[in-house]
């Protein structure tokens, strides 16, 4: 098996006069965790979107596991193993905190569309134990009923990660997942993700402005500015490395 | 967030559901009981409270779940009554083939215009269905004429093939009917009842499924959906036909019940119509809309028909003077000016009752069991303070 999840080379994105990516080329190593950093507008998301299928590149192509992730579908791209956790989390406000999970639950079992309007969604036992083993996992189990809308930001986030564990993707995208939370959600959500890491073959993409996650979590570090990759390395030498320092800080030490 | 329910969401099982369900069936075949004492034990009323309660029960399979709104509904309505007629006319007037064609023919006009109004969402969505309503409506009285009959409206008549009927009922009078029962009063809303009934079990099937759980989620959040691996597009096509199928089997049963289509089932004030049952009733709920379809039939038919004359032998009983002010309050509410009963009506629920008529009911469902559901919360109060 290819040691390297990902393969991203050559992406250039322009937005009318903007060079929003140019010439990115980075490479993910199985069931590692890599980190995405840099400063407002270096083009953190673009690069991300570029993997779901939300934006279109210029140029470049994006290899996972052998397929190419360009042209097709964000709901194909999924069905290949690639889940995404979003900024704001991303839900089913109006549904249980168990359904939430159900749903990506039959997503996996059941493909993208399948009209299975004859069974009884009670009825499907493995789902529903699934779903509730997963809450177990994040810490949720209490709440399975609830309504997801009524969650607290930093349990929203949760939920949305068991979302997309419980579909045991090969390649988990977190952009910001501990954006607006206060330092022991931070925490948590650290240890839940580190936890994660190591009873699931999962890799995992962080994009991250909080250097204290960043280097608790990260493998590798990519550094972006200004749309290209200015370091790659792993977090220790990151640290010192002027460039980097130089895009971050104008200079300043870390 | 203040709208969002904190509390438990109920939670189904097979076996609830079919008593409920043995209880629906049991109130619809005795509507003609319960329903004399309000004067709506009719049997022109009766077959037009179970025809629009379908034809609200499916367009909330599509409004109530997916949250799509669409304004051109009344198009399929009468796709199916215009293939009612055309099944009455070339095969006969046995009500069964003319059920199945309207349910097919309104579900292919489904699928051909559910493909094209579903690339858009929202606003969008209902601009495009009511366009194609509209459009429907003026080809049926212009060059669609032929298969229309335009004004006139389509109706069976002596010198048509009916091939099933040759020797039979030729020269008998132009009637659906089914085992040697014509389809008229009593029987035509029991045939009616029959579909609703088979109608509601339809629904609640698809409510309490893993599709009908998508179709909740394409409302809820269409793009975590798509980033779930979900194509939402089949989900809202498929709920999109499913609707229109529902409602081309309500205009069938409209034909069946009066072989007689016209254009007018399909105007705009059709479709808005049953967008006014659904919210009236519940639009997500599972009975509502067929309750909202019950009060707006009950408010054209009965409340219209109130004049001055019958207001004053309702108000009998106040001194005079009293009877005459109560007259001049309510005169502007009824008859012709039900309308405006239904009006308010109509604000009444939204603003106080935006769950419709079905959440009315779970509050007051609800005062005969506060205590138990109070000692619940005080329980896992103090779960969670342990």
């Amino acid at each position: 098996m290819d040691d390297v999840i990902l393969r991203v080379a050559g992406i250039n994105k322009r937005f009318g006069g903007l060079q929003a990516l140019d010439d990115v080329n980075l490479e993910v190593q199985r069931n590692s965790v890599h980190a995405i950093i840099g400063p407002n507008g270096a083009g953190k998301s673009t690069l991300l979107n570029c993997f779901v299928g939300r934006l279109a590149p210029d140029s470049g192509t994006v290899m996972f596991d052998g397929t190419s992730l360009l042209g097709i579908k964000p709901h194909q791209i999924n069905q290949a193993g690639v889940a995404r956790v979003f900024q704001t989390p991303e839900i089913f406000e109006d549904e249980s905190l168990v359904e939430n999970v159900m749903i990506p639950a039959f997503a996996k079992r059941d493909g993208a569309f399948s009209l299975s309007f004859w069974s009884r969604v009670d009825g499907q036992k493995e789902i529903r134990d699934q779903a509730m083993a997963m809450l177990e996992d994040v810490g949720l189990a209490q709440k399975s009923e609830q309504h997801a809308g009524s969650l607290s930001r930093g349990d929203k986030r949760r939920l949305e990660l068991a979302m997309c564990l419980v579909q045991d993707p090969k390649l988990l995208l977190l952009d910001e997942p501990t954006a607006g939370m206060s330092r022991a959600d931070t925490n948590t959500t650290i240890d839940l993700l580190k936890r994660i890491g190591n009873d699931r073959n999962v890799t995992k993409i962080v994009i991250e402005h909080d250097m204290h996650v960043v280097f608790s979590l990260a493998d590798k570090i990519s550094v972006l500015a200004q749309g290209t990759v200015i370091a790659e390395d792993v977090p220790d030498k990151i640290k010192g490395n002027p460039k980097v320092q130089e895009a971050y800080l104008g200079g300043a030490h870390l | 967030m203040a709208q969002h329910k904190t509390l438990t969401p109920k939670k189904s099982t097979p076996g609830g559901d079919l008593a409920m369900f043995a209880v629906f069936t049991l109130a619809v075949l005795s509507m003609p009981i319960w329903l004399d004492p309000i004067g709506a034990a009719y049997p022109d009323l009766l077959q037009k409270f179970a025809i629009f309660g379908i034809f609200a029960t499916g367009f909330n399979i599509l409004f109530g779940l997916t949250g799509y709104l669409s304004f051109g509904h009344a198009v399929f309505l009468g796709v199916g009554s215009y293939s009612a007629v055309w099944s009455f006319k070339l095969l006969g007037m046995n009500p069964i083939p003319a059920v199945f064609a309207s349910v097919a023919i309104a579900g292919v006009f489904a699928l051909a215009i559910g493909f094209l109004s579903l690339r858009r969402s929202g606003i969008y969505f209902s601009i495009l269905t009511l366009a194609f309503a509209q459009m429907s409506y003026n080809l049926a009285y212009s060059v669609l004429t032929p298969i229309t009959n335009g004004e006139t409206g389509l109706r069976v008549l002596q010198k048509d093939p009916r091939i099933f009927d040759s020797e039979a009922g030729s020269t008998g009078p132009l009637i659906a009917n089914i085992f040697g029962i014509n389809i008229t009063g009593y029987a035509a809303f029991y045939f009616c009842a029959i579909f609703l009934i088979i109608a509601m079990y339809i629904s609640m099937r698809i409510f309490r499924s893993p599709f009908g759980m998508m179709l909740r989620a394409v409302k809820s959040n269409q793009n975590r959906m798509n980033y779930t691996g979900l194509n939402t597009r089949p989900y809202t096509l498929a709920a999109f036909i499913i609707s229109g199928m529902y409602a081309g089997l309500a205009g069938g049963l409209l034909s069946i019940t009066d072989p007689l289509a016209g254009a007018e089932r399909m105007q705009w004030t059709a479709s808005g119509e049953v967008v006014l049952m659904t919210i009236l009733g519940g639009a997500g709920t599972l009975v509502g809309p067929m309750l909202g379809a019950g009060v707006l039939k009950y408010f054209e038919n009965i409340f219209s028909a109130f004049n001055d004359q019958r207001l004053a032998e309702v108000f009998d009983f106040l001194p005079t003077a009293l009877q005459e002010f109560m007259i001049f309050i309510t005169g502007p509410l009824v008859g012709s000016g039900w309308h405006l009963t239904l009006g308010l009506l109509f604000m009444i629920i939204v603003i106080f009752l935006p769950g419709g008529l079905a959440e009315g009911g779970q509050k007051i469902f609800g005062l005969f069991r506060r205590k138990p559901a109070s000692a619940a919360v005080e329980t896992s109060h103090t779960q969670a303070a342990e």
